[in-house]
């Protein structure tokens, strides 16, 4: 009975993963579909959507924009956040209750509240909506999650390492961009990524504040009620790919950097 | 320390901290990122809240709006879109059930059994955050294709006669909440992940050479351990949930009878430019998830969470 129940275990949980793959797999798949008109049915395999990604109308300025955007709002919400998590972790100050609260909301509230709030102020201010109203919406929402990631990096700093920075006469400066700068550089990275994959997979916020401006979410929430061209798959894919690289790539540096370390040490 | 709801790695990481200094350093650090906070999040409530009291210009064009105080608004919504907020809360709610049913057993594999075996818990947790990469509109999409009237599934289930053979899948509150269920898996499985992971197997153990059988332990041990990770899951599930207006459009997994609330916000703003009714909705819809939220944490036990 007990095997029987380990046994279950390990498949429900590997059921759960192939569930998981399995719109992924998809979406891949249908990216190499012969579709021509609707990528619906499997009609053959082939290369077409791939080699002329740009022909399907709008697939490709789309695109554009919302590597655009995910890329502004990501270096600002990063600079704001790591500044934000580097004073929570290192400094006393009033009012901290206050500042954890604001930057817990925007992270516990619903999306559509976000987005027609942003909408009603620009509204309101008469503010044209654009990508510049899209950059302004993405920065807001992923400056919590970039303070989050960071500020667990930044908890786990050995003070030491700065006090020694110190002893050796480095003024507060050459500490903080030679001594603790470097060591955050990793949970910098990780904030900035996620806040780059926030954004430019983010739909809700976008589509109350885009006015005409068309992401590639955008696109495709568009394109859905008359069916989906199969050039918009291989973007999906194709940005799937790269991810999956930088995070191979990131585990096994990583991990070469742990060999390398414990062999010098 | 409100993060610890939603972190789940670094609960209580500020009061470890050695020697927090004073210095005024500190307000530059925080002083851009939190005024950037307040002008696009604090202030935008606040334009929220006037709006939801607007009243229409006499003799104006459609979406014209302007400043009043008529919380007959507030009634007015309640009473025309009642069923949709029930039904967010409800879908939301058994998306969550489904979500934590799935994920729990797959954060417990990955974080504890396959301990032993880092390379696959490795790729496992890459399958884990897989979906997260690939645009979730076209996630949605595959599942409708993969339930739509001529596809495989009900083919398959109508061939096996489990459902009639003028059954169909999409457009359903099933395809909805099998929707909702898929996107928010790995917002679910992720945060117990990283408690488990950092589960002290010792205690197990401790209960199993007390006797205790493998489910003793389990719910006395095991679970009670990873309880803010069960919370910051279902959170990070239950609220984008409950707003969520992708899996049930018609245009994806719903139909008009399973709109929920954010659909029928996005239709008052950006269709009927009733601005004041869908301001109304999204302060209910925000006030609605702060109650159950805080009502739920208290009740966790993970009160120093908030």
């Amino acid at each position: 009975m007990r095997g029987l129940g380990k046994y279950l275990l390990w498949v429900y949980s590997g059921m759960a993963l192939v569930f998981l793959l399995i719109p992924v797999v998809y979406t891949i798949v249908f990216s190499f579909n012969d579709a021509r008109r609707t990528n619906i049915i499997w009609r053959g395999f082939t290369f077409d959507n791939w080699l002329n990604v740009c022909d399907a109308q709008d697939v490709c300025p789309s695109f554009m924009n919302s590597i655009v955007v995910a890329g502004v709002s990501t270096v600002l919400a990063t600079a704001m956040g790591t500044a934000i998590a580097i004073a929570l972790v290192r400094y006393r100050f009033k009012f901290r209750q206050a500042t954890t609260l604001l930057l817990f909301l925007p992270m516990a509230t619903p999306e559509v509240v976000l987005g027609a709030g942003l909408a009603a102020q620009f509204l309101q201010l008469g503010v044209n909506k654009g990508l510049g109203t899209i950059i302004i919406a993405h920065t807001m929402f992923c400056i919590s999650f970039v303070v989050v990631t960071v500020r667990a990096r930044v908890a786990v700093l050995d003070p030491a390492l700065e006090e020694a920075g110190r002893d050796l006469y480095g003024s507060p400066n050459q500490v903080f961009w030679r001594v603790t700068f470097p060591l955050l550089v990793p949970g910098i990275t990780a904030a900035a990524l996620l806040s780059f994959a926030l954004s430019f997979d983010d739909f809700i916020i976008t589509n109350f504040n885009a006015g005409a401006a068309v992401t590639f979410p955008r696109f495709v929430y568009t394109a859905a009620a008359r069916g989906i061209p199969a050039e918009a798959n291989v973007i999906a894919a194709g940005v799937f790919f790269v991810a999956i690289a930088l995070v191979l790539i990131t585990q096994i540096s990583g991990a070469i950097k742990r060999k390398r370390l414990a062999a010098t040490s | 320390m409100a993060f610890g709801a939603f972190g789940g790695a670094a609960p209580a990481a500020d009061q470890q901290q050695v020697a927090q200094r004073k210095s005024p350093i500190a307000l530059w650090l925080l002083l851009p990122g939190l005024l950037y906070l307040i002008l696009f999040f604090v202030t935008p409530l606040f334009s929220l809240v006037i709006t939801s009291f607007q009243e229409p210009v006499p003799g104006g064009f459609l979406g014209e709006y302007q400043n009043a105080f008529n919380p007959s608004n507030y009634v007015e919504v309640v009473g025309t879109y009642l069923p949709h907020i029930l039904r967010s809360f409800v879908y939301a709610s058994m998306a969550t059930v489904f979500a934590l049913l799935l994920g729990y057993p797959v954060a417990y594999v990955i974080g504890v059994k396959l301990r032993p075996y880092p390379l696959v818990q490795a790729l496992a947790l890459v399958i884990l955050i897989a979906p997260f990469f690939i645009s979730f509109l076209l996630r949605t999409i595959a599942w409708k294709q993969i339930f739509a009237d001529e596809g495989v599934v009900v083919g398959l289930l109508k061939s096996m006669q489990i459902i009639p053979a003028d059954a169909y899948l999409t457009g359903t509150p099933f395809s909805v909440v099998f929707g909702l269920t898929y996107m928010f898996l790995p917002f679910m499985a992720l945060p117990i992940y990283t408690t488990l992971e950092k589960l002290d197997l010792r205690y197990v153990e401790a209960g199993s050479d007390l006797y205790a059988s493998p489910f003793t332990v389990f719910r006395t041990v095991t679970f009670p351990l990873s309880l803010p990770g069960v919370v910051s899951g279902t959170l990070l599930t239950f609220i984008p949930a409950t707003g969520d207006y992708i899996n049930a459009s018609r245009d994806f997994l719903g139909s008009t009878d399973t709109a929920m609330m954010g659909n029928v916000i996005e239709a008052n703003f950006l269709v009927l430019q009733n601005f004041p009714a869908a301001a109304a909705l999204s302060l209910i819809l925000m006030m609605s998830i702060l109650v159950l939220v805080s009502a739920y944490v208290k009740r966790s036990g993970t009160d120093d969470l908030l």
